[in-house]
């Protein structure tokens, strides 16, 4: 009897297969084809653009009109140590660069740190914040907890990535744009 | 009140948004604030909008969130670089 039932069965799924095999392989192409072509539209050169203007417009709307600016038009912002002028140092923030340290009088680098924000995610963009938004997570972190920033980054000496030579001419840059600001200020 | 979180690819998308005097909404916005830290962000309070002096306060709990703060920005925990 069970022998009998099993037989059945066979049969029955040998019919099914003949039957519906055929539109059965269709559909499964068709799922495949369509999945690849969701993974085709998911590549989107506009995409990582659009990310950034919207991360400018936060790094915007947090640091106010003078360092988003200074970051416009220099590239990087600057920080003052201990979130106090008078600390006598200070950090550059590049995007996806280390983050510089230097003393404000005499602008001899001390040193590099090394810092990410991974973001695992989003495996599509390799975890890596827009430019804009990287450069206001290194401001937030050092603002609000510079210590714990400072300890979870790599230290090195300047140089290591940073071209020294660069980093000062940044430096100076920032202070002929210091300048010009402050000249505009008085005539405005 | 406002969460938005930082992402890659997206730039910042709004998590949640209500009013901490309403019990209802303060209560969805803790439980988002600790699932975003459970994911390993860190949050940021970004204030002086009005004032010019513009500053963040990193916040490790809910309740260091000042009442009247605008809004809360989360972002990947950092990480020692290359």
């Amino acid at each position: 009897m069970a022998v009998a039932a099993a037989a059945f069965l066979l049969a029955l799924a040998l019919l099914a297969a003949l039957a519906f095999g055929p539109d059965l392989r269709k559909r499964l192409r068709k799922q495949a084809r369509s999945r690849s072509t969701v993974r085709r539209d998911a590549y989107d050169p506009g995409r990582e653009r659009r990310a950034e203007l919207k991360a400018r417009e936060l790094l915007h709307s947090v640091v106010g009109d003078e360092l988003y600016a200074m970051y416009r038009e220099l590239g990087f912002i600057r920080v003052s140590g201990g979130g106090e002028p008078r600390s006598g140092y200070g950090y550059l923030l590049y995007p996806h660069r280390p983050i510089v340290a230097y003393e404000e009088r005499s602008g001899e680098l001390l040193n590099e740190y090394c810092v990410v924000f991974p973001d695992r995610s989003e495996p599509s963009a390799d975890g890596r914040l827009p430019d804009s938004d990287d450069v206001l997570a290194k401001w937030m972190a050092l603002s609000g907890d510079e210590r714990r920033l400072i300890a979870d980054a790599n230290m090195h000496v300047p140089g290591r990535q940073l071209d020294p030579m660069q980093v000062r001419r940044d430096l100076l840059r920032l202070r002929e744009w210091e300048g010009r600001r402050r000249s505009e200020a008085v005539t405005a | 009140m406002k969460f938005v979180r930082m992402k890659p690819g997206h730039g910042d998308v709004l998590l949640a948004e209500g009013d901490v005097e309403v019990a209802e909404d303060e209560q969805r916005l803790i439980e988002e604030f600790r699932r975003q830290l459970d994911e390993g962000m860190w949050a940021a309070v970004p204030s002086g909008e009005d004032s010019g002096r513009h500053e963040a306060t990193m916040v490790r709990d809910f309740s260091e969130v000042p009442r009247e703060a605008d809004r809360v920005i989360f972002f990947p925990k950092a990480a020692g670089g290359r």
